[in-house]
């Protein structure tokens, strides 16, 4: 299965809680008008210059083996090289909001519109996130259409450039789903343009398979540990906030 | 209230067209260009950078000040040219080669603009012997390089090496910073500063300068 999905864009429209994320304001915090002013102006121009689309590919254990080896440069050790081999489906994915938005960016730095500028880039941050959740979902779907899903399975997806997965991954990636069909390109330094686009696998299995400890070498760089609350949610776990800890 | 306070007042509300106002009239009046820039808008953005670190304000804020800033700046900048006024120094940026992400470096730029530094900006996917030229050709005396990629992090490391080769390790300084960038990492390849954000930047440059 190969599939071209346009997200429509008033689903892409990202949470008000995601966006200011982005620019450092904590959840909670009473906004000033001029920040509410802000934020509606830009998901105003996220709605009218953004335009999602996604592509999703079937892929099976040993195709995506050699994908997830790419030039040969992840880490020795790292977690989805022991997840994948226990997935039940596997699929590559690629999305973009497209170049529209990154152009209107510019324009406002351009004309010192900074703050609505940054503004704009986080709304378009977050909704290529939110849009990865919606083709996420309608692979989800398909697969529970066809009653390949249980309670007890789950699904998470890994991009090149995390967790030891080397970002050079990026070329076997766009080799295997080319999408360059929905406008993706894929520069020599690996960076996917538009820059507004996300790449990589989901992973759907037993969610026991997702389990692993973040303390591999390379967790001491990271400066998120996404990770644990992915997994947490994943189990839909409540627990004090560990950064460190085992899930 | 004094002209210089309201400016520096108006520019921390983010109101640009006040501060362009206020600014004009002070010229008007004959205040000293190098005043108004540093008691009312360097003043300003200088309050705006220290609420900022104190979780009192958040990035919009220091945005919209910026604007404001700006917004005076414009009228400045033709006195200080026709005065011959220094400013408070050069500073080269860029985002390293191979990367296009530049929405971090823009903001460094934009706060170094603010608190009076003199700004090149040489845009993305910079090759590492351009920043040694034109910090060379320029007389500026930092480097700033910004990178949203690992990949593309090894090319700070060229650049700090070319600075090394050259013999201009104690004349030009070297400041990284971008998402994966670590200060452990700036350790490493021998940069001279990191800077985990933008108005963190200033404060970096304004040290590595041994500016007040």
């Amino acid at each position: 299965m190969r599939e071209i999905i346009e997200i429509p864009i008033d689903d892409a429209k990202p949470e008000r809680f995601d966006v200011l994320k982005t620019q450092g304001i904590p959840f909670g915090n009473d906004l000033p008008e001029k920040v509410k002013t802000l934020l509606k102006r830009a998901i105003d121009l996220f709605l009218e210059f953004s335009q999602p689309l996604g592509i999703v590919s079937d892929i099976s254990i040993p195709e995506f083996g050699s994908v997830y080896h790419g030039e040969g440069l992840n880490e020795k050790e790292n977690p989805l090289d022991k997840i994948f081999k226990k997935a039940d489906n596997l699929a590559l994915f690629a999305i973009t909001i497209g170049e529209k938005v990154s152009k209107k960016i510019d324009q406002l730095f351009k004309k010192n519109e900074f703050a609505l500028g940054s503004m704009l880039d986080s709304v378009a941050s977050a909704g290529t996130d939110k849009a990865v959740d919606i083709v996420e979902n309608h692979f989800l779907n398909l697969l529970s259409n066809k009653g390949e899903i249980t309670p007890s399975k789950g699904m998470l997806r890994y991009s090149p450039g995390y967790c030891g997965w080397h970002v050079s991954g990026q070329k076997k990636l766009f080799e295997f789903s080319h999408p360059e069909d929905i406008g993706i390109t894929l520069l020599d330094s690996f960076l996917m343009k538009p820059l507004k686009s996300i790449s990589g696998v989901m992973v759907i299995g037993e969610k026991e398979i997702f389990k692993f400890e973040d303390s591999y070498p390379f967790c001491d760089q990271c400066k998120t540990h996404s990770c644990r609350d992915r997994i947490r949610a994943l189990f839909r776990e409540s627990r004090p906030d560990n950064k460190k800890g085992v899930v | 209230m004094d002209i210089l306070k309201e400016i520096s007042e108006c520019l921390q509300q983010g109101d640009d067209q006040k501060v362009f106002a206020f600014t004009k009239q002070a010229i008007e009046e004959k205040v000293p260009p190098k005043e108004i820039l540093e008691c009312g808008l360097i003043g300003g953005m200088n309050i705006i950078g220290e609420k900022y670190r104190a979780f009192e304000i958040f990035l919009p804020d220091v945005l919209m000040a910026a604007k404001a800033m700006y917004a005076g700046m414009d009228l400045l900048k033709p006195l200080f040219i026709k005065e011959g006024i220094p400013t408070v120094g050069k500073v080269v940026i860029g985002t390293v080669q191979g990367d296009l992400h530049d929405l971090g470096k823009n903001l460094v730029g934009i706060m170094l603009k603010g608190a009076g530094f003199e700004v090149i900006d040489l845009g993305n996917n910079v090759p590492p012997e351009r920043f040694v030229e034109t910090a060379k050709k320029e007389g500026a005396y930092v480097i700033g390089m910004s990178a949203l990629l690992t990949t593309t992090m090894p090319v700070m490391k060229r650049v700090v090496d070319l600075v090394k080769e050259e013999g201009l390790s104690g004349r030009i300084k070297i400041i990284i910073g971008g998402a994966p960038v670590t200060e452990e990492f700036a350790q490493k390849i021998g940069a001279d500063a990191y800077a985990y954000d933008s108005v963190d930047a200033v404060e970096s440059v304004k040290k590595l300068l041994k500016k007040p």
